[in-house]
């Protein structure tokens, strides 16, 4: 096993390759997932966003916070749907079976989604900046805004990976995505908390989504952030630690 | 016989799956060199005892030796020594023919995944295939793929479990040429198979796996002899090793 050890990071190198090619030569669904999240800018913005009073005159500023979480949390349902193919094909068995760093395997599709969904918020960034977004931030701003979302694609990528290793079906691989796509709409993504009635906003303003999407808005606006991003930062670091160990756990099963 | 000499020892293997028993005591051994056939119909377990002795699953008891490493106390030497050629063709499907080579070259630290590629695609006339993604391949060329990436490192001990199950006869006849060769090289091939005639083809060593123990183990010569000698022949016709079988498992179907 100690040699195996040493291998790790040079296996998960071509693991990375591996799903990178994937993605490259399958670009529909980097479209895919960016699409419908530019489609929900493009609504709120020019259909809804009239009558949404957020008190802000930007609504696309008020807006592309959630925007980027609904994307991450579509994009990464590709991660368990790769990965159920890969058990389903026997390609997790042959890995397996060979002497390398078997966490590799896993590590490998959890970078390809960290790359896949930085490529697909980029996108989503362009388009706003195109619909009138605009932002003072400066850079240590936008490079606390990247190790939020970086911290919230790597909770819900193992979210995804305990989802790819235990579906039994393709659609059951990916279902897991829809309560969390749907997530920012009971939040502060798209209308201030204040105009939900009582239990509806008491859920709103606790769950993981708001506090996340509250910082990431107050970091690009150069707001004072206070403490909210340290609750965004726990609800990140908690989901992913746990998501973590439970999707470890999954994979020893599945051997 | 030395130790060298005998590949695979495996001593009363159990193994269970929610309680139902599925091995309950399998001994055999497998000289080095040789071509072992394990046949059972349909869900008697040949697939566990090949998850078993490529480290992919754990037995409940019994011990199990590959290239004299214990599958339990050396996986990580045990999978330096085999390759794992499963039940259903696991090659990467967007990859070209080339590229999973490469990876699996890549994987096994060779030197020269490159050259390592070339040589394999050449001499499963793959070359001009070479740089089309495996998708594109027919039924045959997958499994020539396939277990051409078995063989990249030149493990010392392969397994093939139902290496011909859904090829057309002529990618049958390919596979147990290849088998062939394996074999004349000095690789072990431990294969498993639900048609009789393959076992009868490549075999060295016949086993018969039938409610979790293995119910006869010998040459093909020997297991026609424990087939019962009739008194007066009228007829020239030999016992086939189907006729061996179903008279073995006490089955009374028409051939």
């Amino acid at each position: 096993m100690e040699t195996t050890k040493n291998y790790f990071f040079s296996d998960m190198y071509v693991m990375l390759g591996r799903s990178m090619r994937h993605i490259l030569r399958s670009m529909d669904t980097i479209i895919t997932v960016t699409i419908m999240p530019i489609m929900f800018m493009l609504l709120f913005v020019y259909v809804f966003g009239g009558a949404i009073q957020t008190g802000t005159d930007n609504y696309v500023n008020y807006l592309l916070p959630g925007i980027l979480l609904i994307s991450i949390a579509s994009g990464v349902s590709y991660t368990a749907y790769r990965l159920f193919l890969d058990m389903q094909r026997g390609i997790l068995e042959r890995f397996n079976s060979m002497p390398i760093a078997r966490s590799a395997v896993l590590w490998g599709h959890v970078l390809t989604s960290l790359v896949s969904n930085f490529i697909s918020v980029i996108v989503i960034i362009l388009v706003a900046l195109i619909m009138g977004f605009r932002s003072p931030a400066g850079v240590l701003s936008w490079l606390a805004v990247a190790g939020i979302l970086t911290l919230f694609t790597l909770a819900l990528t193992w979210i995804a990976v305990i989802a790819g290793l235990s579906a039994k079906t393709v659609d059951g691989a990916t279902a897991f995505s829809y309560p969390i796509i749907f997530l920012p709409f009971i939040s502060s993504a798209f209308v201030p908390t204040k105009s939900m009635p009582g239990p509806v906003r008491i859920f709103a303003e606790n769950q993981p989504v708001t506090s996340i999407v509250g910082s990431i808005r107050a970091l690009l606006s150069n707001q004072t952030v206070g403490n909210e991003i340290w609750l965004a930062l726990a609800w990140c670091t908690g989901i992913m630690l746990l998501a973590y160990i439970l999707a470890k756990r999954a994979y020893k099963k599945r051997l | 016989m030395t130790k060298n000499e005998i590949a695979i020892s495996v001593q009363g293997l159990k193994k269970s799956y929610m309680n139902i028993p599925v091995l309950t005591g399998v001994d055999f051994e497998v000289k080095t060199g040789s071509i072992f056939a394990l046949l059972g119909a349909n869900g008697a377990g040949k697939t566990t005892i090949v998850k078993i002795l490529s480290t992919l699953l754990k037995q409940d008891s019994g011990h199990a030796t590959v290239n004299g490493f214990d599958v339990s106390a050396k996986p990580g030497n045990v999978r330096e020594s085999i390759s794992l050629t499963g039940q259903f063709t696991a090659v990467d499907e967007i990859l070209t023919g080339r590229e999973n080579l490469i990876m699996m070259a890549s994987l096994r630290h060779l030197s020269h995944p490159q050259k390592v590629a070339e040589d394999l695609l050449k001499r499963f006339s793959l070359t001009e295939a070479a740089d089309r993604s495996a998708a594109t391949y027919s039924g045959g060329m997958r499994r020539r793929l396939d277990i051409a990436m078995s063989l990249v490192g030149k493990p010392q001990v392969i397994f093939l479990d139902e290496p011909t199950t859904g090829l057309d006869p002529e990618g049958r006849i390919e596979v147990w040429k290849i088998v062939k060769e394996l074999a004349d090289n000095g690789t072990t091939v431990f294969l498993t198979t639900q048609y009789l005639e393959e076992a009868e083809q490549l075999a060295d060593t016949i086993a018969i796996l039938h409610e979790g123990k293995i119910i006869v183990n010998g040459t093909l010569g020997a297991l026609k002899k424990l087939f019962p000698p009739a008194k007066v022949e009228y007829i020239e016709k030999q016992p086939t090793l189907e006729e061996i079988f179903l008279s073995i498992v006490g089955k009374k179907e028409e051939i």
